[in-house]
């Protein structure tokens, strides 16, 4: 059984070789894939051309359901974006070296599902094409947007997480784009000369690079809360009962953490098994992933019981009329396959012989973003259909145009994550050959007191200062 | 739009055209609907749709929850599922209960647009601006009466063919698809009687300007006007209940008194004082 997170004796010019291999030119599965992402898309490209032009009545929109799954599907991809953030700033900070084969996808897919939820608020919009209204530029008509709606927070909380993740994403890039740089032949050597910024893999540029990834990395994590924080201020500082909960903010946050864990652990296999990474996202890695994602899945269960109680106990009467309609109303099957994805099936990531098997867990993973997307669905749906006034209360279910908009948007992130894999390397190289190289030594304290020549570079995980450079940077 | 005029006048557009601070109310527009003298008969909400130009939406939009009725008169059936047990009721047919936009004056849909497109105007209305809105739909979501209605689709072909068009009411405009809108206790018809009161230089008095729904029915069971006015018939009314603005729970001497708003509790405000329906025992 592998027990070790990466084989310590893997030879550097390996490492480049295997990621560098697997953005060769692809193979026909993957325009397989590309063609599917694009029929998903053009779906959703051809539903919102006939919503556009005829209305928003045509996804079976209605009063008093406002709001639908097009919001629900924004909150959910808002939340696989705290994934990356997750791995790559909280895990660096706290020196969590397992991070480092994994963190890369992890961080393109905060970047990728973040460009997929900002398409959702404007798509829903009755007037897209006045979009930009809500942004404050400069009108010579002394006309500003509404600094008191939670719509205009989002606006601001999702550009700046968009542009610093995708900042994030490009710096911690930099070195290995210097290597694929090295290695590539005509246009991919045009365009990574330009986006490795002339790195050359100095001492003063390894300095400024480490100063400015974990400043970046500190920047991220309280942007990531705050972001979902405000994206719950959508519903929570509304008046409706089912949305007025003071335990939402946190409640938004573990669940943004979960589904992107579980993203996390479906895009692993994946990667694993089509890129042959089996040197690199290895067992041990994966489910040091899975306890990760099951102690955020208790989190996120414990936060959801708590909402009940406190509703329960809070003896608001339509509040709590609201809350029972989910569990026996016509929307409870839906509600209770939620509780039964987010809470029961978390368990086998805590069941050691499931952790191991890649099947198992490539379903499970599914299963649990598909009761975080539910999730999102119950928070939207149900409050609209019973609220303070009886004579509005009704059903609706979602029509053709907004599932063909919310699936095409699954298409769109496959795309994007697509182009990723085979543009940029998706492992990060000289991650790690830093893991290698602290692993190979930790065993041997000689090699290591060599290395580690001052004493402000003793911890392990810290920046090697006398490290050698990795061959081709 | 000059940059030169924005960077000049910086301080003036800074802020944007509202002054903050405390603003006194020049008119306070309120209503009372005695609900005991609603017959149901809708004329109401016909005469809403003649005046403010409201699509007819044909039937089937209407049952899917795409109606665009300003005014929306509810009925209320004693059922015995829904807890009713009085048989005499029951046979006696149903209650009713004309609702619009109540105008809070703490309203709950205006803080959450993103763009500021629904405000409270110095006459004490909620205002909508259509021009201005994007459709977020987030001030429909908030309104815990749901009362606002959305343009889901474009109407004015359908809902007024050739030469139905003709009859439209010139002083307000047709709404297109991706627009919210709602119940403005017709502000044309106020900002007419306030030009035609400064023209002939004197103070608009009660009746000057009354909704169409007031002037409609047919028992006058609706009562519109000025609350600041002391000597209007809505705010002798409104005293003779003993509900008064401002209040989450009214405090009254008579309990027997029947003006009550709806949903007071969670402090909106309401402009609509509605008079309970008396029923004989």
């Amino acid at each position: 059984m592998q027990t070790k997170d990466i084989n310590e004796n893997i030879a550097w010019a390996q490492i480049n070789a295997d990621v560098l291999r697997s953005m060769e030119s692809p193979r026909m599965g993957y325009w397989i894939a590309v063609a599917a992402c694009l029929a998903m898309v053009a779906c959703a490209v051809v539903a919102e051309i006939y919503q556009y032009q005829i209305g928003m009545g045509v996804g079976n929109l209605n009063w008093p359901h406002m709001w639908d799954i097009y919001i629900a599907t924004f909150v959910f991809w808002i939340g696989m974006s705290h994934s990356g953030t997750l791995l790559s700033a909280i895990l660096h900070i706290i020196h969590a070296d397992w991070r480092k084969p994994i963190y890369r996808f992890a961080e393109a897919m905060t970047t990728f599902s973040l460009m997929t939820a900002g398409l959702f608020p404007i798509i829903h919009l009755g007037r897209v094409w006045n979009m930009y209204w809500v942004l404050p530029y400069v009108s010579d008509r002394g006309i500003w947007p509404n600094y008191r709606s939670p719509l205009v927070w989002d606006a601001f909380a999702i550009t700046t997480y968009l542009t610093s993740s995708a900042l994030f994403l490009f710096i911690g890039m930099i070195p290995d784009l210097a290597i694929c740089r090295d290695n590539a032949r005509g246009w991919r050597q045009k365009l990574y000369t330009v986006l490795s910024m002339g790195w050359q893999g100095d001492d003063r540029q390894w300095r400024n690079f480490r100063k400015i990834y974990l400043l970046m990395a500190c920047f991220l994590i309280p942007l990531a809360v705050s972001v979902h924080s405000i994206v719950s201020a959508d519903f929570a500082m509304s008046i409706m009962p089912g949305w007025h909960i003071t335990s939402f903010p946190p409640y938004f946050v573990a669940g943004a953490l979960y589904s992107g864990c579980a993203a996390i652990i479906t895009l692993f296999i994946i990667l694993r098994y089509f890129f042959r990474f089996d040197e690199y996202m290895t067992i041990p890695i994966l489910e040091k992933t899975c306890k990760l994602t099951f102690a955020i899945a208790m989190v996120w269960s414990y936060l959801t019981l708590i909402e009940f109680a406190s509703v329960w106990y809070g003896h608001d009467l339509v509040a709590k009329e609201s809350l029972m309609e989910r569990f026996v109303g016509p929307y409870s099957p839906f509600f209770w396959l939620m509780l039964f994805c987010g809470i029961i099936c978390p368990f086998a990531l805590a069941i050691e012989k499931m952790r191991r098997h890649l099947p198992t867990m490539f379903v499970v993973s599914l299963l649990l973003n598909l009761g975080m997307w539910l999730e999102r669905w119950m928070i939207v749906t149900p409050t609209l259909a019973t609220s303070h006034y009886p004579f509005a209360w009704d059903v609706m279910w979602p029509g053709m145009v907004q599932w063909a908009i919310v699936f095409g948007s699954f298409g769109w992130f496959g795309l994007l994550f697509l182009i990723f894999v085979k543009v940029f390397p998706s492992v990060s190289m000289y991650e790690v050959k830093e893991m290698v190289f602290h692993r190979r030594h930790a065993h041997r304290p000689d090699l290591a007191a060599k290395f580690h020549r001052r004493s402000s570079d003793q911890q392990p995980g810290d920046t090697a200062s006398g490290q050698p450079r990795p061959e081709g940077a | 739009m000059s940059l030169k005029n924005v960077l000049e006048n910086w301080s003036d557009y800074r802020k944007g055209h509202e002054q903050g601070g405390h603003h006194d109310y020049e008119h306070m527009w309120v209503m009372a609907v005695d609900l005991d003298k609603c017959t149901g008969c809708n004329a109401c909400s016909v005469a809403c749709y003649a005046e403010n130009n409201l699509a007819v939406v044909g039937k089937e939009r209407m049952m899917k929850g795409q109606g665009m009725h300003w005014l929306r008169v509810e009925r209320y059936w004693d059922e015995p599922q829904i807890g009713g047990d009085d048989g005499q009721f029951q046979s006696a047919g149903g209650s009713f209960l004309p609702m619009m936009c109540q105008h809070c004056n703490a309203a709950t849909c205006e803080p959450v647009c993103p763009v500021a497109a629904t405000y409270h105007t110095p006459d004490g209305l909620n205002a909508q601006v259509y021009n201005r809105c994007i459709g977020s739909r987030y001030c429909s979501n908030n309104c815990p009466y749901r009362l606002r209605y959305f343009n889901f689709f474009s109407y004015y072909e359908e809902s007024w063919p050739e030469p139905l068009n003709q009859q439209l009411n010139p002083d307000l405009s047709v709404r297109d698809k991706g627009v919210m809108e709602k119940c403005t206790f017709c502000v044309q018809r106020i900002r007419t009687a306030k030009d035609t009161a400064r023209r002939e230089g004197r103070a608009v008095q009660d009746g000057d300007a009354v909704t169409a729904c007031a002037q409609t029915c047919p028992t006058q069971a609706i009562v519109f006007g000025d609350m600041l006015d002391k000597e209007s018939r809505v705010s002798k009314i409104w005293a003779k209940q003993q509900v008064e603005l401002g209040k989450t729970k009214q405090v009254k001497a008579n309990p027997e008194l029947r003006g009550y708003r709806i949903l007071e509790g969670l402090n909106t405000d309401p402009c609509i004082m509605y008079l309970d329906r008396v029923r004989e025992v």
